[in-house]
């Protein structure tokens, strides 16, 4: 299983597509987005959280079809599939790589996002434990995504109108945590729901994907 | 006996490809299935690899005793022969990768990107996934295509040793392999269904 993550985590830095274009995905949205509101940094500091948040789930969803895809493509899946490995084990793998090369790098360079948002240094905390918490949940629920549009040609944007509702858990509670973490209320009600959101994530849906992967290598 | 398919009746896209397909496979043994096109030989080994459901029959097979290997190379053409092979390796713990390499002649290559490789050079690196692992059972789906002369030749006596030490074969392929070990060789065009009967010959056979 080492051996398949050292397999993902070379493939996505390699093969183009992983690290660098959910992160500069990310960066121009956050970018983007004070151009269209101004540079008024009481509105910003306002509204950081949900960029963050929103950005970081767009960038994760860029690189969703690649989990799968190109396994499938290549007949590497079907290979895995008969492997000593079971096939939840890979999908966990696979989802978890695609947090390190995907999710990782977009929680690492928030906090300095949300210092161009006008966040307060004391304040970055929250954004970046919430992203840590919230990301990976991200990348498990999109693995299942990416599971169900497995060899449909030009799946990339039903993979997102699958997934986008499916992150909602994860974004109303991860945004929660940060901005009660802003407003200095007490959120360790919405934090202990984004890790449930999060272990549940991880708990059941490997399982449910290699159902659903199962089906579509018939 | 390493292999088992009872009175197997398989379909694709709810047509039915054959019906009523009995075999054994048992240590040192070969399977070769021939039929043309669209007889539903890729559709038998993906069955008896768990790949595909079935409509009727029995397969006995223990899912730790084989290796399948189909027409797509699951290779990765961004990384290098040793790489694609180590990993393989890894999944199936297994450790001869040199003597994989050296048997397929992929040692000059062994640095070189998958996907830089020729088509038969591919084919080769993905036939020396068979090596990396103890399972008998070997599952191949055309395994000779874009080989030349000599590969197909290194590669039938490949299989042939495999055989004699103990392994176990099924092959669907157009191309007589060579081979004079002991072996079956089942033309699926028998097991069609024409008119709601099986083939006269199959019906002998059976």
């Amino acid at each position: 299983m080492i051996a398949l993550l050292q397999r993902d985590l070379i493939l996505a830095v390699r093969a183009g597509g992983g690290f660098g274009l959910g992160m500069a995905f990310f960066l121009i949205v956050v970018i983007l987005v004070p151009l269209g509101i101004g540079p008024d940094m009481e509105i910003l500091s306002k509204v950081s959280v949900g960029i963050l948040w929103v950005g970081a789930l767009l960038a994760c969803v860029l690189s969703l079809d690649r989990i799968f895809s190109l396994d499938y493509d290549d007949g590497t899946l079907e290979l895995l599939l008969t492997s000593p490995i079971p096939l939840e084990a890979v999908v966990t793998v696979k989802s978890f790589s695609h947090w390190i090369s995907t999710g990782l790098p977009l929680v690492v360079i928030s906090p300095i996002l949300g210092l161009l948002l006008g966040l307060q240094v004391s304040d970055l905390k929250w954004v970046f434990i919430s992203l840590l918490l919230g990301t990976p949940a991200l990348s498990v629920i999109g693995a299942f995504g990416a599971a169900l549009t497995v060899g449909i040609r030009r799946g990339g944007l039903l993979l997102s109108l699958l997934v986008l509702p499916l992150y909602v858990p994860t974004l109303i509670f991860g945004a929660n945590v940060a901005s009660k973490g802003l407003a200095d209320i007490s959120n360790s009600s919405a934090l202990l729901i984004l890790t449930a959101v999060t272990l549940a994530a991880f708990s059941i849906l490997p399982f449910a994907s290699a159902l659903v992967l199962r089906i579509n290598l018939r | 006996m390493l292999l088992s398919v009872d009175n197997l009746s398989v379909s694709r896209g709810g047509i039915s490809l054959f019906e009523g397909l009995n075999f054994t496979v048992s240590t040192g043994e070969f399977v070769l299935i021939n039929g043309g096109n669209g007889v539903g030989k890729t559709s038998l080994l993906r069955s008896i690899a768990g790949l595909q459901p079935i409509d009727k029959g029995k397969i006995a097979i223990n899912a730790d005793n084989f290796i399948f290997a189909g027409d797509a190379n699951g290779i990765k053409t961004a990384l290098t022969v040793l790489e694609n092979l180590r990993f393989w390796s890894a999944i199936f713990g297994g450790k001869n990768l040199h003597e994989a390499l050296e048997k397929f002649q992929l040692r000059q290559l062994k640095n070189r990107f998958a996907g830089k490789l020729s088509a038969g050079q591919k084919r080769r690196l993905s036939l020396a996934r068979l090596l990396l692992t103890d399972r008998p059972i070997w599952l191949l789906d055309e395994p000779t295509v874009s080989l030349d002369k000599r590969s197909m030749k290194q590669f039938s006596k490949i299989l042939k040793n495999h055989l004699e030490a103990g392994g176990a074969a099924v092959v669907a392929s157009h191309i007589d392999l060579g081979l004079t070990l002991s072996s079956l060789s089942i033309n699926l065009e028998d097991y069609q269904m024409k008119n709601g009967n099986i083939n006269a010959s199959a019906k002998a056979f059976l």
